[in-house]
């Protein structure tokens, strides 16, 4: 292998991650999102099938991770995965592609486009060094939260903010029995009557809505700060709603300049960690300079779970 | 007006078996579904509504839904 040339920029940005066997490699793909073309899917299995052993791995975070990889062969995989469109993912202290559901264009459920999201923030974010932990994104549709976003650094939930047109309501009362969280009633005019404070913007009453009565008054990302699972899993909690789509890069990316701040010299710890040392305000005083439209009054401590209960 | 009864037939059967029947009913009229309470009066109704039919009402009658829908453009 002395006469292999290996080009040690691929290895940089992190993605080729070492294996049990002697020289073997697994090559993390970057999908943000978890949507891939066709196309690409059929090139990556013929490098899978050239330079594997018969097998890849799906990621938990939705990227495709080639596995079985001799290390010899880095630079042949990547000029044959076309480098250009198919980019290596990333590990370590830097901030990882991210995770999203299928979004509204199909899915019935979705209120935001979670997809357009996630291609933005792998675009101009990925890789970032956050020179502390690793730093992970999530786009959830709608409250539902399949990509389980509170459980990332930064998580993004769609929400939609419902408002009544009582012309167009049939009083079928669809709307009430549909809404879980107990924010709707019917009243004695046979129309729902709206609690606003129990809302959690799942938009439920508009998806049942027969008659297209309830409608939109705003949408935009609930965003919770300080999540990750592992060993001491913290769940992260809410720091602004209705945030615009357009606005989501910046929104991390200020995230991120405080947590830089924050956790200089306390080597490698996430920022739910940090948030915890530090309260709550000075990430939300920090925030609120340019994204005072959104950021909540006041918010709580990411939430410890311990997993080891009842063991303790 | 024509009565389709769909109690008893779980999602997404129900709402394929509406489609199938409102494709022999011309379009402007006005036919009756039976929907079971549940996941089948919250699915049915919107699934029909996105694909271009007019819901005209529902009524919960007796621990089931009837849903009155005038037919879209095919």
């Amino acid at each position: 292998m002395a006469d292999a040339k290996i080009d040690l920029k691929n290895l940089k940005a992190g993605g080729f991650i070492k294996e049990r066997g002697k020289d073997l490699f697994t090559v993390r793909l970057r999908v943000p999102g978890g949507r891939m073309s066709v196309d690409r899917l059929s090139r990556i299995a013929a490098v899978a099938q050239k330079y594997g052993k018969g097998f890849v791995h799906l990621s938990v975070r939705q990227s495709i991770e080639l596995i079985n990889i001799n290390f010899s062969d880095f630079d042949a995989v990547v000029a044959e995965l076309g480098e250009d469109q198919q980019k290596v993912a990333s590990c370590g202290a830097r901030v990882r592609v991210p995770t999203a559901c299928g979004g509204c264009e199909y899915n019935p459920n979705g209120l935001v486009d979670t997809q357009k999201s996630a291609l933005a923030v792998d675009e101009k974010l990925f890789g970032t060094d956050t020179g502390h932990h690793k730093f992970k994104v999530a786009f959830a549709g709608c409250p539902f939260d399949c990509p389980k976003s509170a459980t990332n650094d930064v998580g993004f939930q769609g929400g939609v903010w419902p408002a009544l047109d009582a012309a167009e309501c049939i009083s079928c009362g669809l709307c009430d029995k549909s809404c879980t969280v107990g924010a709707l009633g019917m009243g004695e005019d046979g129309k729902p009557v709206f609690a606003a404070d129990k809302c959690i913007y799942c938009g439920d009453c508009l998806k049942v809505c027969p008659t297209g009565a309830w409608k939109s008054a705003k949408e935009g990302y609930s965003v919770r700060i300080g999540g990750k699972w592992g060993r001491n899993p913290l769940v992260g909690t809410l720091y602004a709603t209705f945030l615009p789509e357009e606005r989501v890069v910046d929104f991390i990316g200020s995230v991120l300049a405080w947590y830089l701040e924050k956790a200089k010299g306390a080597g490698r710890v996430r920022i739910g960690d940090i948030i915890l040392r530090e309260g709550t305000a000075s990430l939300l005083d920090h925030l609120r300079r340019d994204f005072a439209d959104y950021v909540l009054e006041r918010t709580i401590l990411p939430q410890v779970i311990d997993t080891q209960l009842p063991l303790r | 007006m024509e009565t389709i009864d769909l109690r008893g037939v779980s999602c997404p059967t129900n709402f394929v078996k509406a489609k199938l029947a409102l494709e022999d009913i011309e379009t402007g009229t006005t036919v009756e579904f039976l929907l079971d309470d549940g996941e089948p009066v919250k699915n049915v109704p919107r699934s029909l509504k996105a694909d271009g039919h007019k819901l005209l009402g529902l009524k919960e009658n007796g621990g089931h839904y009837v849903l009155t829908l005038e037919k879209g453009e095919d």
